[in-house]
This record gives C-alpha cells, sequence and structure tokens, in this order.
C-alpha cells in the first residue's frame, strides 16, 4: 500500500495520556473472569506507550473476550464469529499507521476463525493478538471448545468430552513464517504485562496465548496451577523476558530459554503438564505482508490517472 | 498463383465459430478475427466457447474449445442467433455444436480434413462418417488441408494452424490484412519479433489459400470509427472500472468465471498503487474488504456464486456496521457447484435478500461491456455515500464477450476521496442517522474525538450495544430509509421502442442486446412490442408501473428458473416465477407474466423473438372473454 499524505506528517506534540483517556464503560464479564485483567495489562500498555486512542483499534471476533474493544476508549470493531484476523489485516494493509490489536476466544481462533489463524501466522501482519483460551464457550453458555481438555463435561459433552485438546502454542509454532509467540496466564499481572509489552514490541504478527480463567463455567480446572506454583514455568533468557526476583522467589520453576531456538520453542510448548509462561519463540527477520506488497511513491490521481489511461491504450483503436 | 472465381455476397451480418481442442488457438484466432473487424469498423459481440474441463481428451465433443463471432455492419449488442459459418479443426469438436442446436441450417463448415487419411483406422472411420453425416444434414461442408499447408511453414502445426485459419477468414470476409498484420504485432508484441514474423507468414499463407481455392467471399460493410473505441470483456471492463473508481483494495478467493478479473487487475493494479489480495476463503476475503472499508479505503471483493454465498455473514456484517462495500458477483450457473462456465441470472434473490435479518444493500446489474466499466464506479460511489453494500451482478456471458465501446475519459469525480482524518465535531455520534435520510457521517479510524467500537450487535447512535426495542427499531428504520434515499435519485428507465402497446418485456443484466434486437424485429414487423432494462434491482427505481399500465402485457425475460405453465402440476397457486418477475409483482402489483431458460448459454435474440410472438397471441381466457 501507498501511504497518504496525512501519514508522512510527524507528531508535533507528543500528547501525555492517562489509563482514563483508554477506559470505556464498565466491563460487564463475570468477577473473577480473566478478560479483566488482560484489559487492565492492555490498558496500562496503551497508557505507557502513550498510543494515540484515535490512531489505535482492536478488532474481534464474538464471544465473551470479543466484548473487548467496547471497553477501550480506542476505535473498535466488534465483528462476526471467528473472522477477527482478516478484518485487522484489511486494517493493517489500507493503514499502516494505525496500532492494531485482535482479541480472540479459544472458539474464536481455534474453531470457527482456524483457517484464519494459520493464515494470519503465515502473512505475518504486524499485529498484537490475544487469545483469550478459557477452555470452553463462555458466551454461548458452556459448550466444549477445541482447546477444552479431555474429559470436560459441558452442555455438548455432558459425559465428559472425548478429544484430546488442541495445543494453540504447538499449531502456531508448526507454521510458515511464524514470528512471535508468548503465553501468559491471567493471574500473574506482572508477567502478563511484560508479555504484553513484548508482543506490542515486536514487528509482525505477535500471538499471545493467554491462559484465561471461566469462573462462571469451569471454575476449578486452573486449580492445579493456581495452588501450585511449580506447574508455572517462568521462561527466562537475556534475549527474551527476564523474570523479576519478586516473581522467582514465588515460581520457582525457571527455564533458561533462548527464543530463538524454534525447535526448543516446540518442545516447550507440547509441556502439557506445566504451563510454559514467557516468550517462547521470537524472529524479528520474518518480512511482514504488508511491507512485502507495499509499492513505492505516493498514490496521486496523476499517477492512477496515468495507469489508466496506459492500460486503455492497450486495448484502443484509434480512427484510422 | 491462381485465383478462384469468386461470388461475392454483401451481407448486414454473420456468425462465425472457430473451433479446436484446447490448446490449439482457436480463441485467439477468433478474438483476434473480432478486433481486426471491429478496427474496420464492423460491430461485433465474441463469445468464448470454453471446454468444462481443464484437459479435455483430444478430438473430444466436451474439449470444444473456441470462439464466435458475430460481425455486423452496424453495432452489435449480443452474440445472436446459430451460427453462419465454422471453421473446424476436427470433426468431434463440431458435434457437441451441431447437438445443441448452435448452427444454422445450411451452416458452412470449414473442416480440417487430415483426419480423412489419419493412420488410426478408427479415427478416419469417425471422420468419414461424421463427414458423411453432416453432408446429409445438409450443411455445406468445404475440406480444407490446414495441416498440410501449414506443415510447410512450421514443424509443428497444431501451433499456428489457428493463424492459418485466421488469414482464410480474413480473405473470406474481405478484411484489410494489412489490419490483421497489425493486430497479430499487438496481440504477440509481448513476445519477440520472430514470433510475430512466423504468425504474420501463417496468416498470409491463410489468406493466399483462400484466395486460391475457395469460389465465396463476404462484404459486410463497415462505418469506419471516428472516435477511439477499446474493446475489452467484461471482466477486463470490471478490474478497469476497480483501477477508476479510484479503490485500492481488492480482496478475492480464486472461482470461475470471475478470476479472470483478479487476474488483470493483479498485473495492472501495482502500477497505481493497488493490491489484489487473493484471501484463504471467501469469508476471508470480504472481511479483509470490509476492514479496509472501515479503515477507509472503499474495497471491491471479486466473487461467484459458491463464493458469494460464503460471503453472506460478512456481508450482513456491513450492512449492520454501514460499512461501504463493493461485492462483485459474476454469476454462473447454480446451485452448488453448478455450471462454473456457463452463463445463468440465478443469484437476483440472493443478491437482494441475501443474509439473514434486514440486510438492505444495493443491487445494480450492468447489461454491456461498457457498463460493467461505469457499473463498478458508479458502485463505488454509492457505497461511500450512503455506507452501504453495493452488490454488482455481471454474469459469465459478459464475463467473457468482447463487445467495442468509447475509450472513457478518465474524470477525477470518478475517485474515491482520499481518507477523511478531520476531528468529529464535539457531541457528534457515530451514528447520528438524519432523520430524513438514514444517512451518518462516517467515522474513520484516525479521526480525533470519533472513538467508538463498531459492532455487529444492535446498536444505538452511539454505537452501544442496545438491547432495547426503541433502539433496535429505529436502527433498522434509519438503515432501510437509505435505500429509499438512494431511490429517490434514481431515474425511471427509457422504454425502448413505443410508449404503450400490446406487450412490455422488462429485462436485466446482459440480456439486454438480446431482448432489444428481438422487439425491434417484431416492432419492424408491425408488432407493438417495446422494453425496458432494468439496471438498479434494489431499489427499483419508480415509474415502473405507470409504464407498465400503458401496455396490455408485462412480461420478464430471464436467464433464472420459472416454472413452466404447461406442466401439469403447476397452476397459478404454485407457480414459481423468475426473479425480477417476482420482485415486480410484488412492487407494482401488475400481473407480470415471465418466460425463462437455464441452458447455460446466453438466450438467443431468435429465442426471445419466439417467446413474444407466443405472447402476443391471445390467452385462452382472453378469447373466451
Ligand atoms: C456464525 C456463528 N456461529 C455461532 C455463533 C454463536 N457463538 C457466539 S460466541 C461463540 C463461542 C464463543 O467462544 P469463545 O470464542 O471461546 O469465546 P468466549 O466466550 O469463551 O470468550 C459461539 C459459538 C455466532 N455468534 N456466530
Ligand atoms: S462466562 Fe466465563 S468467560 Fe464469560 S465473562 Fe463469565 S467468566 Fe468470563
Ligand atoms: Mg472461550
Amino acid at each position: 500500500m501507498t501511504m497518504m499524505a496525512t501519514e508522512c506528517l510527524l507528531e508535533l506534540c507528543e500528547q501525555r495520556h492517562e489509563l482514563e483517556d483508554y477506559q470505556s464503560g464498565v466491563p460487564r464479564w463475570c468477577t473473577g473472569c480473566g478478560d479483566n485483567a488482560i484489559l487492565a495489562a492492555v490498558q496500562r500498555l496503551c497508557r505507557d506507550e502513550g498510543l494515540r486512542p484515535e490512531k489505535t483499534v482492536f478488532v474481534s471476533g464474538i464471544g465473551c473476550s470479543s466484548r473487548f474493544p467496547h471497553y477501550m476508549r480506542t476505535y473498535g470493531f466488534h465483528g462476526i464469529h471467528g473472522r477477527a484476523l482478516p478484518v485487522a489485516e484489511g486494517v493493517r494493509l489500507a493503514r499502516p499507521d494505525l496500532t492494531v490489536f485482535v482479541n480472540t476466544g479459544d472458539g474464536d481462533c481455534c474453531s470457527i476463525g482456524a483457517a484464519h489463524w494459520i493464515h494470519a501466522i503465515r502473512y505475518n501482519m504486524n499485529m498484537t493478538v490475544f487469545l483469550h483460551d478459557n477452555q470452553i464457550y463462555g458466551l454461548t453458555k458452556m459448550q466444549a471448545s477445541p482447546t477444552s481438555p479431555r474429559g470436560t463435561k459441558s452442555n455438548t459433552t455432558p459425559r465428559g468430552s472425548t478429544l484430546e485438546a488442541l495445543q494453540p502454542l504447538s499449531v502456531t509454532l508448526g507454521v510458515q513464517n511464524v514470528s512471535f509467540v508468548a503465553q501468559a496466564v491471567d493471574w500473574i499481572p506482572e508477567s502478563l504485562f511484560e508479555i504484553v509489552k513484548a508482543a506490542y514490541h515486536h514487528q509482525g504478527f505477535s500471538f499471545v496465548r493467554i491462559v484465561q480463567r471461566c469462573p462462571e463455567w469451569l471454575p476449578k480446572v486452573w486449580d492445579p496451577w493456581l495452588h501450585d506454583p511449580k506447574r508455572i514455568l517462568m521462561l527466562d533468557h537475556p534475549q527474551g523476558m527476564q523474570v523479576s526476583d519478586g516473581l522467582k522467589q514465588v515460581y520457582k520453576n525457571q527455564l533458561a530459554h533462548d527464543p530463538s531456538n524454534l525447535d526448543r520453542a516446540r518442545e516447550i510448548a507440547s509441556d502439557t503438564d506445566r504451563i510454559p509462561v514467557g516468550i517462547l519463540y521470537r524472529n524479528p527477520e520474518v518480512p511482514c505482508y504488508e511491507e512485502l506488497r507495499a509499492t513505492p511513491g505516493l498514490r496521486t490521481t496523476a499517477k492512477l490517472k496515468q495507469g489508466l489511461e496506459a492500460e486503455l491504450d492497450k486495448f484502443t483503436f484509434w480512427p484510422q | 498463383m491462381q485465383t478462384a472465381q469468386k461470388t461475392v455476397t454483401t451481407l448486414k451480418e454473420h456468425v462465425v465459430e472457430i473451433l479446436s481442442d484446447s490448446g490449439e488457438g482457436a480463441q485467439r484466432c477468433g478474438q483476434t478475427l473480432g478486433a481486426i473487424a471491429a478496427r474496420t469498423g464492423n460491430g461485433i459481440w465474441t463469445v468464448e466457447i470454453i471446454p468444462a474441463e481443464i484437459r479435455p481428451p483430444a478430438r473430444s465433443i466436451a474439449g470444444a474449445s473456441g470462439n464466435r463471432i458475430r460481425i455486423g455492419s452496424t453495432r452489435v449488442s449480443n452474440g445472436g442467433d446459430e451460427t453462419d459459418l465454422v471453421v473446424a479443426f476436427n470433426e468431434q469438436v463440431l458435434l457437441g455444436r451441431v447437438r445443441a442446436g448452435e448452427l444454422k441450417p445450411g451452416c458452412t463448415i470449414l473442416l480440417e480434413n487430415m483426419w480423412r487419411s489419419h493412420g488410426d483406422a478408427a479415427i478416419a472411420a469417425a471422420y468419414a462418417e461424421t463427414h458423411a453425416r453432416l453432408v446429409e444434414a445438409g450443411y455445406r461442408v468445404l475440406e480444407i488441408p490446414m495441416e498440410q499447408a501449414c506443415r510447410a511453414l512450421v514443424s509443428d502445426p497444431r501451433r499456428g494452424k489457428n493463424m492459418f485459419a485466421l488469414g482464410m477468414l480474413c480473405n473470406l470476409y474481405s478484411l484489410e490484412l494489412q489490419l490483421a498484420r497489425e493486430q497479430i504485432a499487438l496481440t504477440f508484441g509481448k513476445k519477440d519479433a520472430a514470433v510475430v514474423a512466423q504468425n504474420v507468414k501463417l496468416l498470409e499463407a491463410g489468406h493466399e489459400w483462400a484466395e486460391a481455392n475457395l469460389d465465396f467471399k463476404y462484404v459486410i460493410p463497415a462505418k469506419p470509427v471516428t472516435a477511439p473505441q477499446v474493446v475489452i470483456n467484461g471482466n477486463t471492463a470490471i478490474a478497469l472500472g476497480v483501477l477508476a473508481s479510484g479503490m485500492e483494495i481488492c480482496a478475492m478467493y480464486p472461482i470461475t468465471p470471475a478470476t479472470s478479473a483478479s487476474h488483470y487487475l493483479s498485473d495492472v493494479f501495482e502500477k497505481v498503487g493497488g493490491i489484489v489480495h487473493q484471501a484463504e476463503d471467501e469469508i476471508a476475503a470480504c472481511a479483509f474488504a470490509i476492514g479496509a472499508s472501515y479503515a477507509g479505503k472503499c474495497a471491491v471483493t471479486i466473487t461467484s456464486g459458491p463464493g458469494y454465498s460464503l460471503k453472506q455473514e460478512a456481508i450482513g456484517l456491513a450492512v449492520m456496521g454501514e460499512i461501504p462495500l463493493v461485492v462483485v458477483n459474476v454469476q454462473r450457473g447454480g446451485p452448488s457447484t453448478g455450471q462454473p462456465t456457463k452463463v445463468e441470472q440465478g443469484d437476483l434473490m440472493a443478491a437482494i435478500f441475501g443474509s439473514h435479518g434486514d440486510a438492505p444493500k444495493v443491487v445494480m446489474a450492468p447489461s454491456t461491456i461498457e457498463d460493467c466499466f461505469y457499473s463498478i464506479i458508479t458502485a463505488r460511489r454509492i457505497a461511500e455515500t450512503f455506507n452501504m453494500v453495493v452488490v454488482v451482478l455481471s454474469d459469465a456471458s459478459l464475463a467473457t464477450s468482447q463487445q467495442p465501446f468509447a475509450r472513457p475519459e478518465f474524470s477525477e469525480s470518478w475517485v474515491a476521496p482520499p481518507v477523511d482524518q478531520s476531528a468529529i465535531p464535539e457531541g457528534m455520534k457515530p451514528y447520528d442517522w438524519n432523520e430524513a435520510t438514514g444517512l451518518a457521517r462516517r467515522f474513520i479510524p484516525g479521526q480525533p474525538n470519533g472513538m467508538h467500537t463498531l459492532t455487529g450487535l444492535a446498536h444505538d447512535r452511539a454505537s452501544h450495544v442496545a438491547y432495547d426495542p426503541e433502539v433496535n427499531e429505529e436502527s433498522i428504520h434509519f438503515r432501510s430509509l437509505k435505500l429509499a434515499a438512494l431511490q429517490k435519485t434514481l431515474k425511471t428507465p427509457p422504454v425502448f421502442g413505443g410508449d404503450s402497446g400490446d406487450l412490455l418485456v422488462v429485462g436485466w443484466g446482459s440480456t439486454q442486446g438480446a431482448i432489444e434486437e428481438a422487439v425491434a424485429t417484431l416492432r419492424a414487423e408491425g408488432r407493438k412490442v417495446s422494453s425496458v432494462h432494468l439496471r438498479f434491482l434494489q431499489p427499483l427505481p419508480g415509474g415502473l408501473k405507470r409504464i407498465m399500465q400503458r401496455f396490455r402485457r408485462v412480461m420478464t425475460i430471464e436467464g433464472n428458473w420459472s416454472d413452466r405453465p404447461d406442466d401439469a402440476i403447476i397452476d397459478e397457486d404454485n407457480r414459481r416465477y423468475s426473479a425480477l418477475a417476482l420482485l415486480l409483482r410484488a412492487r407494482t402489483l401488475v400481473d407480470v407474466d415471465c418466460w425463462s431458460e437455464v441452458r447455460g448459454e446466453p438466450i438467443k435474440p431468435g429465442t426471445i423473438r419466439r417467446v413474444l410472438l407466443d405472447a402476443l397471441k391471445p390467452k385462452a381466457k382472453e378469447r373466451a372473454r
């Protein structure tokens, strides 16, 4: 895409923003819902990074988690179930000057929107994607999702779900052009914020799976991990994220993992016993689709006219 | 060189076909012939004959590939009736055309004769048998040693015969050889000079051969063109329309017969800063276009039936969010995979009523190749003026047919203005619907003070999710009102023929030329028949009822299904009417009848003439009165 004239202007007066500048309305999520923690982390990110609300767009699909844009005082696009990613891609391609975030649920992303998820990784467009993975369909009142652990009792699997859960990290890490994969849990706000921030700073498709509690439908699934901090595996590396001393005190299980190591990232992702938290993979070298497709120069009416006339010439016959 | 004694016949028009196995270049031969005739000043309409399969076996009925060119001394508006003259590279490709009734009785057939003495006895026998049957059926079959003549010039006649045939045809239709040379240079110009020279040599050989051996010639008088003309097919016209409209993004997924529009656009769009994005499926393509439009750059998505079905939910989102969007549906035979390469007008109802709930959108249908170009420009403007989805219904006939039209003169008013990034005034809401028109300023990301979340849920003026009965009804009301506001700007379409009479024919889309030709023929015979052709199907322009009331009977002619009244179990209680007829009946309360066919071919003017003659006969009921 070519740039618009306005995109070339420098922002002369930097504005300072407060948290309230990014808050909109009172979230209607259940108390204890992990989405609240994600919202808090993202609002803090916007403030800390001084994102201009009018230049920021949150795109979502449908689900509890997809209500997210309504609670941000930025531009938002609350679309249709499963299609947040292609909408966000269109926004991004049309307007490279905008900062694009995506909020999507495990049903939204890994089931109905699975094709778009695979291809979005491959396009590697610069956007930050939060997979709110509560392992259940929240909004439609408790049906099994592709990420529900086998045996999950839900309204459509009253005797327990029969299939092994799909692993979003493994899937993402398996796709060509993957450039950033991280995992966070909603109940460790400090690392959640750091991960969200690292994702935002990555140029490319930053995919963050956030383990999100749904106390309404699956109040107990995460108890083993909540009650046993040793089952959290903190990824720590100078090239990745550095775990603070405070966190190290609580989460004793740490692993030095270089996020440029894809094979190792895949191994870590396949650990279902522990929840790895941190950056699994980062490769800033993968080109972004919008850059690959960019056309040089400013698009002007004169250029358009010239191009059209040149094409018409090919098909024109003139009076003899 | 000997010259045969010639009978020269002057014609008003002729329909010519060139048929071969696919890969033998009959399509190129036909297109080039059409271009030469057009440059001469003849009216032309060319139609591609496309094999149904990718690699059909050689010498098979289903493998017929080629082109059909109608050449006239004045403007030609459609493919016309049965064929007058055919060049065929083998006898099998002819058979399908004969069976489909595409050849006129007594039609001249120029047939490659190499098969008569073919080494494979079965092939030689098949040829001899078919030849005999064609002669017996009254066709004038001339056996031509095309292969033999070409072999003297090229090692692989399969790759050159088409230019030899072109030379013969130029001779037969008294077209200037120099124009043909120039056209070949244009067509093959991209390749090297040797290729051009080789093809010109074959062309000249064909011309000479016909001059020496054929005893007839035709002249179709032409009026030299006085203004520049372009010759393109409907899909190229659509792609150029996208360019001219100032749109920058086309998101698509490949599907016949829409793909060639995207192919061409992919080739040229980037030169003017545009992008064709091939998405992972049609849902993604539509959502991608919606994202781009929402972000301020009205986008287009191009598809055909099956893809159009997939886009429905996303189209509803654009309607709900009031996001401008242009959707092109190059219709093909349906339902399901149907007939991918064939003509049908089966998607009108899907276009108007598709997507769930009340989803008002604009539906336009171009009726000529020129119209394909301008419709896209208009569609973009309407989409952005009314913040609506505009569906453009083309079809497989327009997609592949070529017809010359006046070279468009670029106007800056065609082009989308730059993305508005001015601040939203204090207090203005994203859906501040105007009470009279339903219109509201479109909020675009980047505009200060305009922050809101667009949602596919029911919402109020502030774009806040609303379950309130009043709010829901109000928003549906305003989204619908925009259609009425647009409708107020539409002109009543002109009547072709007389202002009143016995029969009014109403049509839409690619059938315009054939309908008007049939009407003109009947009027010349003294019949009081007229026609109206609709470019806007949703909303329908005003004044239709008043026109209809001046005719004794009204009927539509359409390329979609309608129940046959003579089926034993079909009566007025269960008859399914054609799409436009049903719409017009509902809109005007006039007893609009219909006739339709779904044969996958463009409807012929001769067929329409017969149908109209039949409709002009007093019905049994009327006679009894
Ligand atoms: C096409 C379509 N199918 C089904 C639905 C119903 N639906 C809405 S949200 C949802 C699942 C939500 O689950 P998830 O994506 O995990 O989000 P969560 O509510 O858990 O955050 C479904 C099936 C829909 N809105 N659209
Ligand atoms: S149902 Fe679950 S996911 Fe939805 S808001 Fe409540 S806790 Fe959150
Ligand atoms: Mg969920």
